[in-house]
């Protein structure tokens, strides 16, 4: 960076540091890693959906020659989950199993045919309870016995948790309202996808475990291991193998990893495991799905006066995100719209299906969808512009929201003028089928809060420089979306390099500083301005000495650090120099969010120190004789904030797009007679390129004043708005409302049926089912003017006595 | 990952051999050209064989011979992408080129041929899953079990026909050259199947396809149209194969097999009588395609709901009838 504060190289759309190996086939995965006398483990599941494990018995596994270990649930019976208050998954199961791949018994062995056939060879004797595979079944008395036992959940049946609050006086404003409309929506459950199955290979080695793995989280992955293999965090080190993506799938810690663990320290050799396909779609932690009911008051102009929102979650058979996941299908609601009072409940169910968790946008698409097509109904109804209705009520940046949630930078406006005017989408002109339908959305750059409670930061990095150059060290994990790229250019800024002059290391528990990975959309964000902090303090140690030693005097900010040269010399004898003067030098930034939170239980799940925000046209035509749809262009613009590296959040946005596209218009995650429907990637359904229509994306920036360099998230808000644009459009162009994802052709023939039979042009849900949420906790909003933060926050909690 | 299982692997000397080696391994030997079907069975498990009797080094069985004034003899390892691109064919018979050219995705249509494509295993969605998944949910008839899962008071399987080639070379009246130990036949195309799920093909496991002949184009014009979720990779959920000509601006010998809709390629014969003789306006073709696809029954079985499939299945006839009186008209001169 020059002393005048233009940027070099933050803002190029340079390749990616790895784009090289990732497109070579040299950048090694977890799956690529052999070591010598490596063992392969298979793991054992479940069969049936309920049932209790009456005994297993290894006895003939055990004997197959080259089988080296069997492990089952007693061997590892400690509980853990990704979230502290849901710790209810075992590794492997002992005492019942929950969803068919439910994991009960795994085998290492010399190979993997001789793993699969000592997996035959165990014996599982169960006794099947009823299965519960549905919202519906889930809110009924269970016919057997809860699917956890209540003790731990301390919920009744098969409910895992309730959410239930009220901001502002929301009666009163349904009393204003000249307009009040209910809707409903349901929202299907659908899986990451991501290309590389996961895979995880362990050592252990002189009392210490080494853990390979393709995970997003590495720090949390350490958390675990260290939990259930009691074994103390210095005595474990958990290494990021190179990512074939996670789009939240790899967010958890996960059986394989503690049971190739466990198998390295049983036999003494090296231990891998890759899941095969049809194990990933139980592994999944993907898309809940989701029933919303909405209601809405709004002014004759427009302007909402209440809205109070119910959704029920099917979270499948275990907790994982779910506690969060809970809150984000109506936190978020509120960053995007100023609704001045706020009522949200919402329940997570228990089934017996594979386990829903953190997908691209982690229970925010479901609300969503439901927001945006509520108010695309409303304004129909009141004769207004969708666009317009939304505008009235869109949030003005530096503002706190009802529910407490404060919006710093906000280009919701610039992007909405970017997408109408490039798609023209006012003036569209009118053919049979064809129609277009606009959405907008919000999401945080990074949860405010960790996932364990600690003051800690959440990211950290550290630099050392010697005479050979820079290198940075941080645990944020490179899942594909750039953030070692990321790294690579805040520093190369500050030190005027290029970002491949910066030598990375990452994601290694050992050799790296804790950043809380990559989830929530927090590694640009959060590990950019750790980043920042170590470079800025690097960047004036070389001043220093190369200042001392070419006897430079006066301000040591008119150095000029740019174009590989430290004021008069070469950045090469620049370390020369402060090395002699320092010693190798080692500098190191953290990160952690300002107090953001309001002042009642709960408000951690939402706030974020940024919220990105997205605006997009969707143009399609749909066959009214086929039901078939084709999605024509998407015109989609992105408050980045800043964008670091152009072409990497260009990345983003489009591959935002096209997971948007297979969630409205065909993956679904669904079941019949117990199990998975289709796990396959043959059958269950994603687009392919050819699905794919022209993307025109623009990117606003808005310069967070937080943000490194202004920057904003750019992984995940790019999803949501386009699912609900496609529906909309889906109505501008056959008139009819789907109101659940996704739009198959049968959807659509049902819904012109039904119109054609004189009846409401839609297809969806059709009821809400009675859910006692409880008595709602009552939260007085705030000033809407109210910025404070951090300690001034807390002192203003305190002297209000909350 | 999904293993295959141990296999060895015999190249015979001749198609000959090859079908006197399937004759002596017996049940456990499976005949290979592309495997881009075999292989993913083999690593699930539906398909059990200990011995692959590999056709793909056989030279005699490629290459596409004749044009279309004498028809054409396509060797059955002649790949899909080679039939979808040849330029005689395509101009002779756009219908069955049209069709090699809808199979799954480019990468399979490189490696699978023209005999495979004929024999491909029907497809259910309870069937084309790993052993794991089959043996969780308690096993079909067709592999392992004795109910079909998604009848299960049905006496019989009803897994789907799934081959895109077979419907528009049965419109053509093409035939199958087989050659078994006892020497060489050929059958009608449409000979070739059973409406059975399981024992699908008429012909017995030891004889091996060699080669499809296709007649001589004399004014006949194909089209193949197919239904799928995507634009590439799946397989068929609907697809009519229609072959007809168009003599003075009426219709004559009409012929419409359908895809995706049975275990067999199910041919339409009513309805191609009730084209011939006539103009081909709209309403005719409508009313045929309407006649055609009422035998459809498709189960929840396959992509998609099957009350959509079934509506579906007139459509796609529709449209394979009027693009083939389209090239008829193109054709005249």
């Amino acid at each position: 960076m020059s002393t005048d504060g233009e940027l070099e190289v933050v803002g190029r759309p340079l390749p990616r540091v790895d784009a090289v190996a990732r497109v070579t086939g040299t950048a090694r995965y977890a799956d690529d890693l052999q070591l010598p006398r490596m063992l392969h483990a298979r793991i054992l599941r479940s069969p049936h959906p309920h049932a209790r494990i009456l005994s297993v018995d290894t006895a003939a596994a055990r004997r197959i020659p080259g089988v080296k270990a069997v492990l089952t649930g007693m061997d590892l019976p400690i509980r853990y989950g990704i979230m502290p208050v849901s710790q209810d998954e075992r590794a492997l199961e002992f005492e019942k199993v929950r969803f068919v791949g439910d994991p009960v018994a795994a085998v290492a062995a010399v190979d993997e045919e001789t793993a699969a056939a000592a997996l035959d060879a165990i014996r599982v004797s169960y006794e099947p309870l009823q299965p519960v595979m549905s919202i519906e079944e889930a809110l009924r008395d269970p016919v057997d016995e809860p699917i956890h036992d209540p003790a731990l959940t301390r919920q009744r049946g098969n409910v895992h948790r309730l959410v239930s609050y009220e901001f502002g006086d929301v009666e009163a404003g349904f009393a204003a309202a000249d307009h009040v409309r209910e809707d409903l929506f349901f929202y299907q459950g659908n899986t990451h996808l991501p290309m590389e199955q996961h895979s995880a290979l362990a050592t252990y080695e002189d009392g210490r475990l080494t853990l390979w793995s393709s995970t997003q989280v590495v720090h949390y992955v350490h958390r675990a291991l260290a939990k259930v293999l009691e074994l103390p965090m210095h005595r474990i080190r958990v290494i990021g193998a190179a990512h074939g993506g996670g789009f939240g799938g790899k967010t958890d810690p996960f059986s394989h990893e503690i049971v190739v663990a466990k198998l390295a320290m049983v036999t003494g050799r090296p231990v891998r495991c890759t899941l095969t396909r049809e194990e990933v779609f139980y592994a999944h932690r993907g898309r809940h799905p989701v029933l919303i009911w909405m209601r809405t008051g709004v002014t004759r102009e427009g302007r909402i006066t209440a809205m109070h929102v119910r959704t029920a979650l099917d979270g499948g058979a275990y907790g994982s995100y779910g506690p969060a996941t809970v809150f984000y299908t109506g936190t978020l609601q509120t960053v995007t719209y100023a609704i001045p009072a706020y009522k949200f409940e919402g329940v997570r169910l228990f089934t017996n299906k594979a386990p829903c968790g953190p997908k691209r946008g982690h229970g925010t698409p479901q609300g969503r969808f439901a927001i945006e097509l509520h108010l695309e109904k409303i304004a129909r109804e009141l004769g207004l512009d969708p666009v317009e209705l939304r505008r009235r009520n869109y949030v003005r940046p530096f503002t706190r929201a009802v529910n407490w949630l404060r919006v710093t930078s906000c280009g919701l406006e610039e992007c909405t003028e970017k997408v109408l005017q490039a798609s023209g989408y006012r003036g569209r002109p009118r053919r049979p089928g064809h129609g277009m339908g606009f959405a907008a959305s919000a999401y945080m750059s990074g949860a405010g809060t960790p996932i364990y409670w600690n003051d800690m930061p959440h990211s950290e990095v550290q630099l050392k420089l010697d005479r050979t150059g820079v290198t940075a060290y941080c645990g944020a994990m490179d899942i594909g979306q750039g953030s070692d790229t990321v790294l690579a250019t805040v520093v190369a800024e500050e030190l005027g390099l290029r970002p491949a002059d910066v030598r990375l290391v990452t994601a290694d528990t050992d050799a790296t500083p804790v950043d809380l990975g990559s989830y929530s959309s927090r590694v640009t964000f959060m590990a950019g301005n750790a980043a920042l902090e170590a470079a800025r303090r690097m960047r004036r140690l070389l001043v220093e000495a190369v200042a001392e030693a070419t006897g430079v005097q006066g301000d040591l900010d008119e150095i000029e650090v740019r174009e590989g040269r430290v004021g008069e010399v070469s950045f090469e004898q620049a370390c020369q120099l402060a090395t002699t003067r320092f010693g190798a030098l080692s500098t190191s930034g953290s990160y952690r969010p300002p107090r953001i939170a309001g002042p009642f239980k709960g408000s951690g799940v939402g706030p974020s120190p940024a919220y990105s925000y997205t605006a997009c046209v969707v143009d399609l035509d749909a066959d009214a004789r086929t039901g078939l749809i084709r999605v024509n262009k998407v015109w989609i613009a992105h408050d980045v904030g800043r964008a670091i590296n152009p072409l990497a959040v260009k990345g983003q946005v489009e591959g935002s797009v096209y997971m948007a596209l297979g969630e409205a218009l065909m993956e679904e995650q669904v079941y019949r007679k117990g199990r998975h429907k289709w796990p396959s990637m043959l059958e269950y359904k994603s687009p392919t390129v050819l699905e794919m229509p022209e993307i025109e994306t623009f990117l606003v920036e808005t310069v967070d004043p937080e943000g490194p360099y202004g920057a904003k998230e750019a992984g995940q808000g790019p999803l949501l708005p386009v699912i609900p644009a496609i529906n909309a459009a889906v109505f501008d162009a056959l008139g009819i409302w789907i109101d659940e994802t996704p739009i198959t052709p049968e959807k659509v023939l049902r819904a012109l049926d039904a119109r054609a039979r004189g009846q409401e042009a839609r297809y969806g849900p059709r009821r809400f089912p009675d859910v006692d949420y409880g008595a709602p906790i009552r939260v007085d909003p705030p000033d809407p003017h109210d910025l404070r933060v951090g300690e001034e926050l807390e002192r203003a909690f305190a002297a209000a006595g909350r | 990952m999904l293993r295959l299982p141990r296999l060895r692997y015999l190249k015979p000397a001749s198609a000959a051999a090859a079908a006197a080696a399937v004759a002596e391994v017996g049940p456990r030997a499976v005949l290979v050209a592309g495997g881009t079907d075999l292989l993913p069975k083999l690593k699930r498990r539906q398909i059990e064989a200990d011995t692959l009797i590999g056709l793909a080094h056989l030279s005699e069985l490629r290459g596409v011979r004749g044009d279309a004034r004498s028809g054409f003899e396509l060797g059955a390892l002649v790949t899909l992408t080679e039939a979808a691109e040849h330029p005689a064919l395509v101009e002779g018979h756009p219908g069955y080129a049209e069709a090699a050219g809808l199979v799954s995705s480019p990468a399979l249509r490189n490696a699978g041929t023209v005999g495979g494509n004929l024999c491909v295993d029907t497809r259910c969605n309870y069937y084309d899953m790993t052993y794991e998944w089959r043996r969780s949910i308690g096993f079909c008839m067709k592999k392992d079990g004795d109910v079909c899962l998604v009848a299960p008071g049905s006496p019989r399987c009803w897994a789907v026909s799934s081959t895109d080639t077979a419907p528009v070379a049965i419109a053509l009246g093409a035939t199958v050259v087989l050659v078994g130990p006892d020497g060489e036949r050929e059958l009608p195309a449409a000979e070739l199947y059973r409406d059975d799920g399981i024992q699908y093909l008429a012909k017995p496991a030891h004889e091996v396809i060699t080669a499809l002949r296709l007649p001589p184009a004399d004014g006949l014009a194909s089209a193949y149209v197919k239904l799928r979720r995507r634009g590439s990779i799946d397989f068929p959920i609907a697809g009519a194969g229609v072959a007809l000509r168009l003599v003075d601006g009426r219709l004559e010998r009409v012929r419409i097999v359908m895809s995706g809709v049975g275990s067999h390629p199910v041919e339409a014969p009513a309805a191609g009588e009730l084209l011939a003789g006539q103009e081909p306006t709209p309403e005719a073709i409508a009313a045929a395609a309407e006649l055609a696809a009422r035998p459809a029954k498709p189960l929840d079985n396959a992509d998609l709901h099957h009350a959509w499939r079934k509506r579906m299945v007139r459509v796609v006839v529709e449209q394979a009838l009027q693009r083939a009186v389209e090239r008829a008209r193109a054709r005249r001169p």
